[in-house]
Formats: C-alpha cells, sequence, structure tokens
C-alpha cells in the first residue's frame, strides 16, 4: 500500500494529507507518520517543480555527457563522481554499465556555449577524467513521464448518457 | 414544403428529446469546459485487444460473422459467464454477440413487450429502456429507488408498482447513474417476488466488473429458478474500455434468445468483425488490465466522495460503475438549473440527475472516468461554484 502512497505523490507531490487519506483508504494520521519517515529516511528526496525551462528561455541547454575515468585504487569511481556532484551546472550523476564509458554526466546552462565551457573548462580538466564526449539535447518530448507539448485534447464528447 | 409529420410515425415523435441537448448546445459556445460528463472510460482500450482487431484487419477478415457472433467469441463468453457467474450457456443456443449492450437491450424489449404489457423500471437508470418499451406499445412503471437505500430496488417498492399487466422487470445495476448496486441478500427477496408474480427479467450488468469495496457483482440469474427467467445483457465497453468497438452480448434461455436473435438477423446481420476478434483476447487475457482499471476507478470514487462531501455537496458512496450521484438540493438549486449554472460560471459540465428519470431530480450525475488532475481541477471549479451559490443565497 506504501508503496501506491509514493507512487501517488511521484505523480503529484500537490496531494494533500486528506486527498491522500482519501485515495487511499488510510488514515490522515497513518498518511503524514509515513510521509515523515520516508523523508526522514530520504526515500523521499524533495519536492521539485518540473519545469519547461524552454518556455522561460529559448537558449536553456542541456546536455547528456559520457565520462570516462581513471578510477581511484581505494575509492572506485565514488571519489570521482562526488566531486562532480559538487558542480551547480550538473542536475545528475550516475555511474553506467557501458563497455564505453563510465559515467553518465547531465549539465543545464544557459545557453550552447555556456554548457560547452562548463564541459572543456571544468569537467574534462579534472584529474580522473580521462576523456569526454558531449551530447546536446535538441527537443524534449517527455520528462518524468510527462508530456512535453500539451497533452493530447480529448476526443469525448462533453455529454452522455450511457 | 413537405409536411414531415405526415410521415414519421407518431410514436417516433411522441419520444421526448434527451434531456441533455440544450447544454451540448451551451458548452459548444466555450472553448475550455472541463466536462465530467461522459459515460464511457477514459482509459485506452488494453493494447493486446487491438493488437487483436489490427491482426485480424491485416489478415483481411473483413466479412460478416454468423449472425449469433463469430463461434469462438461464443465460447469465450461461454467460459467467462461460467467463471463470473457461475453459470453455463450454451454458446450454440443461449448467447450471441450484439452491437453493444444496448442493441440487447433493444431486442430484448422488443422480443417481449407488446401493447398491454407493462416493464417495471427502477430509477434513475440509464435512459434507453423507457422509449424502447414505449416504441413497442409497452407501458412504462418506473419504481424510484432512494438514497436511503442505497439506490437499491427494495420488494416492498418492486411489490407495491406490480399489476396484473406486469411483465418484465429491468435491473439495471450496478447502476448509472447512482452507482448503487445489488447484492446477493437484496437480490433474493426480488427473485421471489418475481417468481411468484411470473415475471421476467432484463439483467443489464454492464457495469458488472466495476464494483468496488472487495464484493463481486452478483447476478440475478444466479439465484435459484432465475437463470431461467432472465435475459443477461453485456459488453465490452465500460470492462475493457472499448466504448467505440460497439460490442455487448445478451445471455439466457434459449426461447427467448432465439426470437431476439432473429430480430438481431433482421435489424443488424452481424456484430462488427474486427471487434469481434478483438474481444475474443478480451475475455481471455484482460483480466489483469481491467483489475487495474478498476483499482484506478476506486481512487479516484473515494477521492470524488470526499471532496464533493466536503463542499458540502452531500455525496452517496457508490458501490459500482464510475459515477457519483451528489445531492444538490442544499444550493437550493434544481439539477437543471446547477448544471446550467456550473458551465455557465465554471465551465464544469456535469449531467442533471433528471435527465435519468425524474426521481433524479436533487441530483447531478459527475463522471469519474477522467485523470486525477482533472477531477481535483473540476473540483476546485465547483467548490468555487457552491460558495458562489452559498454567498447568492445569504444575500436573498
Amino acid at each position: 500500500m506504501m508503496k501506491e502512497l509514493l507512487k501517488l505523490l511521484e505523480t503529484n507531490a500537490k496531494l494533500t494529507d486528506s486527498q491522500l487519506s482519501a485515495l487511499l483508504d488510510l488514515p490522515e494520521e497513518e498518511i503524514r507518520k509515513e510521509i515523515d519517515q520516508y523523508e526522514k529516511d530520504r526515500t523521499i528526496l524533495g519536492y521539485n517543480a518540473l519545469i519547461n525551462w524552454e518556455k522561460v528561455d529559448a537558449d536553456d541547454c542541456t546536455a547528456y555527457i559520457e565520462v570516462k575515468v581513471r578510477p581511484k585504487r581505494d575509492r572506485g569511481y565514488e571519489e570521482i563522481a562526488e566531486e562532480i556532484t559538487h558542480f551547480e551546472e550538473v542536475e545528475a550523476v550516475w555511474l553506467m554499465s557501458s563497455s564505453s564509458y563510465d559515467l553518465a554526466v547531465v549539465v543545464r546552462g544557459q545557453n550552447f556555449r555556456e554548457v560547452s565551457m562548463f564541459v572543456a573548462k571544468r569537467l574534462a580538466t579534472l584529474d580522473s577524467v580521462t576523456s569526454t564526449a558531449t551530447n546536446f539535447v535538441l527537443r524534449r518530448y517527455k520528462e518524468r513521464n510527462l508530456l512535453i507539448e500539451d497533452p493530447e485534447k480529448d476526443e469525448r464528447r462533453l455529454y452522455g448518457l450511457d | 414544403m413537405i409536411d414531415y409529420h405526415h410521415f414519421l410515425s407518431k410514436k417516433a415523435l411522441s419520444l421526448k428529446p434527451s434531456g441533455i441537448r440544450r447544454f451540448f448546445d451551451l458548452a459548444a459556445e466555450m472553448d475550455d469546459v472541463l466536462s465530467l460528463g461522459v459515460g464511457e472510460p477514459d482509459f485506452r482500450t488494453p493494447w493486446l485487444i487491438r493488437e487483436a482487431g489490427i491482426d485480424s484487419l491485416k489478415k483481411g477478415r473483413t466479412w460478416y460473422t454468423a449472425n449469433a457472433g463469430l463461434v469462438e467469441l461464443r465460447n469465450e463468453i461461454s467460459k467467462y459467464l461460467e467463471r463470473r457467474l457461475g453459470l453455463e450457456y450454451s454458446p450454440k443456443d443461449e448467447l450471441f454477440v450484439t452491437v453493444g449492450g444496448s442493441e440487447a437491450i433493444d431486442l430484448c424489449i422488443r422480443a417481449l413487450i407488446e401493447p398491454g404489457d407493462e416493464m417495471l423500471l427502477p430509477e434513475p437508470c440509464f435512459v434507453c429502456y423507457d422509449p424502447i418499451c414505449r416504441m413497442s406499445g409497452g407501458t412504462v412503471v418506473p419504481i424510484v429507488t432512494k438514497e436511503e437505500n442505497d439506490f437499491r430496488l427494495t420488494p416492498e417498492d418492486l411489490e407495491a408498482a406490480i399489476t396484473p399487466k406486469s411483465k418484465l422487470l429491468v435491473l439495471p445495476f450496478p447502476n448509472n447513474p447512482t452507482g448503487g448496486i445489488m447484492r446477493r441478500e437484496d437480490l433474493e427477496p426480488i427473485a421471489e417476488i418475481v417468481k411468484k408474480n411470473n415475471l421476467f427479467v432484463l439483467s443489464d450488468e454492464i457495469y458488472s466488473e466495476l464494483t468496488y469495496g472487495g464484493e463481486r457483482h452478483v447476478s440475478i440469474a444466479e439465484l435459484d429458478g432465475m437463470r431461467e427467467r432472465t435475459i443477461v445483457i453485456n459488453g465490452f465497453s465500460k470492462a475493457y474500455a472499448m466504448t467505440g468497438w460497439r460490442l455487448g452480448y445478451a445471455a439466457g434461455p434459449a426461447p427467448v434468445i432465439s426470437q431476439m436473435l432473429k430480430i438481431h438477423q433482421f435489424a443488424i446481420m452481424s456484430s462488427p468483425t474486427t471487434s469481434q476478434y478483438a474481444a475474443i483476447v478480451a475475455m481471455r487475457d484482460c483480466d489483469e488490465e481491467v483489475a487495474a482499471m478498476v483499482k484506478e476507478y476506486d481512487m479516484r470514487r473515494r477521492f470524488l466522495v470526499e471532496g464533493l462531501n466536503n463542499l458540502g455537496l452531500h455525496t452517496f458512496e457508490p458501490q459500482g460503475a464510475f459515477y457519483v450521484f451528489p445531492c444538490i438540493r442544499s444550493t437550493g438549486l434544481s439539477s437543471a438549473e446547477f448544471c446550467e449554472q456550473l458551465l455557465q460560471s465554471q465551465h464544469v459540465a456535469v449531467v442533471p440527475g433528471d435527465a435519468f428519470g425524474d426521481c433524479g431530480e436533487g441530483f447531478v450525475r459527475i463522471s469519474y472516468s477522467y485523470s486525477l488532475d482533472h477531477l481535483m481541477e473540476a473540483l476546485q471549479r465547483i467548490g468555487r461554484f457552491v460558495e458562489e451559490c452559498r454567498m447568492k443565497s445569504a444575500g436573498a
């Protein structure tokens, strides 16, 4: 049942405790207790708005960067991965199972140039990084389960008695 | 100028037009209407089913089928009825495939009702039984189901409506628009009255898969001595989200089924072939898909009941279908006024309860075959509207 709670919050973090209580047929207090616990143990990491930044600024730019690194003898990939997370421009860092690269890094900047410069000057120059390959996002269609364009129009009639 | 009235039958002319046409016209002038008005699932037909339809087209299976429907589909329906109701219907002569549940309703009433007969009809209910009965020359005897009885048909109300002319009892449960259901213990005394008075039953079970609170639908045909006096009508529209495929079926005793099938042969020939191939897969492989949809409906149902009650619109907790039927009397408006003003003020479309029978006055039907986000937004708008009503009546 609690997986249901997380799924609902994942789709809409704005649901209130009382709405969640109705949806899941559980007492409000129980819902609150669970959410508090999830927040405390970082099962729920946070509540972000999903923003279509291109609507705000057409130049807004995201890149997916394949990073090859030399792992450290004692700490493997942890040290370099952590180092990369510290950059404000970096939205996500994942260790990948791939034959061609080790870390996937998602970088966002105000424009193409800013992202390129970040990769060239800050990311590629890190000691453990041996190479980078930058892939720029041209167009988004779907993010976190949501369509970027206006969702399809409901083709059903407005009224029906059946 | 041709006088068309000269040509048109008095029976056709005497039928009342649908009670929602004017709302359609009003809504057509707005471009941001948030509808809660439809009676069909928002889900798409499960992919497996669509694929089976596409596959049949690829193979060029585009001919008529047997009048009664594909043998394979009839076999699957028979198995389904055994699985769900524990009843055996021979796919040979005790069931056949129709164009939606609606056609089966039409055939059943036409095969049974003739001038002088009375048809007992629990209301509020779906709108087609009444005009079909009238077209057949029968008389409709409405039986009001009440919220205090969870919108069930009570034995007392049924008995009070029976006359020597009573022939057919319609059982529209799970009910559109109230969401009321009939449990086994509710059906038992009804079955006794039906047998005592030698009535026949049309059991419209189109929402049978959509029940909530852990209780499975029970058909009156399951009760002792009732299989032989009941036509069970069901279809694919609601459970499998297949409204546009237009496919249903009727099952019952062979002497009645054969007469219904005769009319079907003349009027329809056979149900859509593509849909029939798709429906085989629906019956056979889609229990999980149905369960997932029911789970989603159930959440929305609880969400709306709670939300509407919090707004001060007293709302019965429905046990079936995908509608809630809130009482709107606290706003001081009639059903039609409520719907019209809600549409004008907040651009939200709901259906007036009296469209489903006079006793639906004081209620509106809200469908929850919409996404949760859609329902949340609609609930907010309804909340604003109810507040407006309160301000007005406080000022008056």
